[in-house]
């Protein structure tokens, strides 16, 4: 069976969890015998060498003179996007990219009939324009290859999913790791959200990453309940931290909070839960890593409830600093209003750090060995923290049971899931 | 002539409230009055009132021939009292045709057994007082929370004047043995032992209503016919199980009241057999052997062992913690402490926090109130907590008042 495959990025160049998700499902899929052909805007040459067939779309020549080029091209005139479109991505990631396309873009080489598109495979202004010629050179790869079925990673692929449905009459999966209700709460991106839907309805069958996701994909976007499936991501094995220092020094306990500092993941919560622990145990030290929009209005509420000497901002951590971050923690806190799946509290159960996440997450679903809270009832958050750090066989439990636990979130069942998904489509 | 031993457990525990770190210190509201009242009342109108009618129709056509056996624990007793004294009165009108054995348990339903001979002892008398006052009998046979036993357990049950016990049907205690006879304790063989049939107690208690059992629909006809084709040579078949089993677990609209009346009847009259209490048993059969329960069982789960209650580390430090208050609380001699001390004995509480249901058991969630083990014993952490400062701080004041006198 071959599965012809497109995302929007792939490892090394991710900037968050939709390339490693993609990498995670990929390699898993392969190993029950899916043959992929994965197709991503853009190669860097450094990609690791493997089974994975990739195929660079900046390379696909495009008929200019083609129904499908006219009628993307005819649209893109008219897109704009705003900065909140990215999937799992880091703030500062994002940046970064952004400078990177304003700084080094180049255009279109022209020839007489056909044409290359250059994409930059970021996130940046241009993105709804790439998404568009995405989709044009998709038509293209999708009838110079052979495959049976078709697989979209994200909105972003959706488009290209489609018209690599038209052209070849395969079907079509489109997999949903957020919905634009996660990324931009009520003030959705219409857009973005009428690519969501469109990109849903056209498929055969859609993937939500959790029962959570499904449950917006089915109320929020009407889609009809029997042909949305929950797949649960994976977890990719730990990368070697060894050597890292992790000593401490200072005496009191650390509850973590990491991540986007964005409406998303719910700081505010808390922030809230800190100040009711200190209240009543003062001896803890409250940490808040990572940086974005709402971190200026995160410190000013620090300093109004007066706890600054216990409560650290860090700015945005990556690579050794997130696991010496991790090894210094006494309790991880994941308070997300709205997170599709959420990876980092299975990172923290690795690290033998004891987790509270909210019930608005998918990895609430799959995780047992956790203590989960409603972000907005911050009295139960601030009780589970307490619970944590002040009857001992809470921590022991979750050294004894949490790191196995995350070790049997594998890519191989969701791998052989998604085969079913296949097969199954193919049958109908 | 066969006999059937119908034991059923009626208990209630006082739930808790949701009592927050912050609380500690503040007030002892520990238990959610208001979910007690209501579950209380809810089971009474489902379950207990219509149960006890069923029964006392029974009493009434059958005569002699049906008599059944209760253990209602210290915290339904006192619950009944509170919120529904109704379902009292209908216990009564059932103790009064003399055909209904009440059991010796312990008060709080507590796992006191385990870990205090002392507290252990003044909660079977509490209860055997309590029986005796509202119906006139003293308890003569002991059946310990959740039929725990074990060889110790049964000899301080002696040790308390109690000559029989009721307890599980383990098989990994009774080996090739069958459970429908009568034994005694290994220890001590005055001591005799009444066996859970888990296979046909289950039938009614957890199967009756499941479609995808290949016996579903459980009718009293095919039932008593199994009660016929056990071993002849067998003398007595148990069927323990809760009471809430009629109208809570089962509900009715699945037919398990229809079940209760017609069973009975058609054993006696068709099958010839008779329904006997525990104390009438023990007097008429003897032992055929000997049991040698070293760790103690349970009726609880596959492993009919301890550990749905304790042995995980949650389970063990909310324990250790909850007996270590013991002499402390008892050197204070304040009738509160001491019943909110017992109140947080009750084995639901440790129920609560197992973790054995991640992997099997849906019975475990069906009782559970918390939505994870982890919230039952942060909570009940935190109640113990606030009860561990209270006692704290008394023994505190007594110092002082001492010193200055």
């Amino acid at each position: 069976m071959r599965v012809l495959m497109f995302g929007w990025e792939f490892p090394p160049h991710i900037s968050g969890g939709l390339g490693t998700a993609c990498y995670g499902l990929t390699k898993a899929l392969m190993k029950t015998g899916v043959d992929i052909l994965f197709v991503v805007p853009k190669m860097y040459g450094d990609e690791e060498p493997g089974k994975i067939r990739l195929v660079n779309a900046s390379d696909v020549s495009v008929d200019i003179r083609n129904e499908v080029y006219k009628t993307h091209e005819s649209k893109i005139s008219y897109m704009e996007i705003d900065s909140t479109l990215l999937p799992y991505a880091s703030e500062e990631e994002y940046y970064h990219l952004v400078e990177q396309l304003e700084s080094g873009r180049s255009l279109e080489q022209l020839n007489l009939h056909t044409q290359k598109y250059s994409f930059s495979g970021g996130y940046g202004k241009n993105l709804m324009e790439e998404v568009r010629r995405y989709a044009v050179v998709a038509a293209s790869i999708a009838s110079q290859h052979e495959f049976d079925v078709i697989h979209a990673h994200d909105w972003l692929t959706y488009l290209a999913g489609i018209e690599a449905r038209k052209v070849s009459g395969k079907p079509l999966v489109v997999h949903m790791h957020a919905t634009e209700f996660d990324r931009s709460g009520e003030n959705v991106n219409q857009l973005v959200y009428d690519i969501e839907r469109t990109g849903m309805e056209a498929a055969d069958m859609v993937i939500a990453v959790s029962h959570l996701t499904r449950n917006v994909v089915i109320n929020r976007y009407g889609i009809p309940a029997d042909k949305v499936i929950t797949v649960h991501n994976g977890v990719e094995p730990p990368r070697e931290t060894t050597g890292i220092d992790i000593r401490r020094h200072v005496d009191e306990k650390i509850v973590t909070f990491l991540g986007r500092i964005t409406y998303q993941k719910g700081p505010e919560y808390f922030i809230e839960a800190a100040h009711k622990v200190l209240k009543r145990y003062p001896d803890v030290r409250f940490v808040m890593a990572g940086s974005g929009d709402l971190l200026p209005g995160m410190i000013r509420r620090v300093a109004k409830l007066g706890m600054g000497t216990r409560f650290h901002f860090t700015g945005f951590l990556k690579g050794d600093d997130v696991d010496r971050m991790f090894g210094l923690s006494d309790v991880y806190v994941m308070p997300s209003v709205s997170e599709p799946f959420g990876i980092s509290p299975l990172e923290a159960m690795r690290s033998n750090v004891p987790v509270i996440i909210s019930k608005q997450s998918g990895v609430a679903e799959v995780l047992n060995h956790a203590l989960k809270v409603d972000y907005w009832d911050v009295d139960a958050m601030a009780d589970a923290i307490y619970g944590v750090l002040r009857y001992g066989s809470l921590r022991k439990m979750f050294t004894n049971h949490g790191k196995a636990e995350v070790e049997n979130i594998k890519w191989d069942q969701a791998g052989i899931k998604v085969k079913n998904i296949y097969q199954q489509m193919i049958r109908a | 002539m066969k006999s059937i031993c119908l034991y059923f457990q009626v208990h209630q525990p006082y739930r808790l409230s949701s009592f927050r770190f912050f609380d500690i210190g503040r007030h002892n509201n520990y238990f959610d009055d208001y979910a007690n009242r209501y579950i209380m009342q809810q089971v009474a109108e489902k379950c207990y009132l219509p149960a006890n009618e069923a029964l006392l129709s029974l009493v009434k056509k059958h005569g002699s021939q049906f008599k059944v056996s209760f253990s209602i624990s210290g915290m339904a007793l006192e619950q009944f009292e509170q919120y529904a004294p109704k379902v009292l009165k209908s216990f009564k009108k059932l103790a009064d045709t003399g055909n209904v054995e009440f059991l010796a348990e312990t008060w709080a339903h507590s796992l006191a057994s385990l870990k205090s001979k002392k507290e252990f002892t003044e909660q079977v008398k509490m209860h055997s007082r309590k029986i005796k006052a509202l119906f006139g009998q003293k308890p003569v046979t002991f059946r310990n929370t959740e039929l725990v036993y074990s060889n110790e357990i049964g000899d301080m049950a002696y040790g308390l004047g109690y000559d029989t016990m009721l307890t599980e049907g383990a098989k990994h205690v009774l080996g090739w043995k069958s459970p429908n006879l009568l034994y005694c304790s290994a220890s001590n063989p005055k001591l005799k032992l009444l066996l859970k049939n888990f296979q046909l107690s289950d039938d009614i208690a957890f199967r009756f209503s499941e479609r995808n059992w290949s016996e579903w629909p459980l009718t009293a006809e095919k039932f008593v016919s199994w009660l016929e084709k056990v071993n002849p040579k067998d003398e007595v078949i148990n069927l323990f199980m809760d009471y809430e089993t009629f109208g809570e677990h089962q509900w009715a609209e699945t037919g398990i009241f229809d079940f209760l009346k017609a069973f009975p009847t058609l054993a006696i009259e068709r099958a010839g057999m008779a329904f006997k209490t525990p104390a009438q048993l023990s007097r008429e059969l003897q032992p055929v052997a000997q049991l040698n329960v070293p760790y103690p069982i349970s009726w609880a789960d596959e492993e009919r062992d301890l550990t749905a209650w304790l042995g995980n580390e949650l389970q063990d430090e909310a324990f250790n913690t909850l007996y270590a208050l013991e002499k402390k609380i008892r050197s204070l001699k304040d009738d509160e402490l001491l019943r909110h001390w017992r109140y947080l004995q009750t084995s639901d509480h440790f129920y609560y926090m197992c973790t054995k249901w991640f992997s099997d058991g849906d019975v475990h969630k069906y009782f559970n109130p918390y939505s994870s083990p982890y919230d039952a014993f942060i909570n009940y952490m935190n109640v113990l907590s606030d009860l561990v400062a209270r006692t704290e701080k008394k023994l505190e004041e007594n110092r002082r008042s001492r010193k200055k006198s």
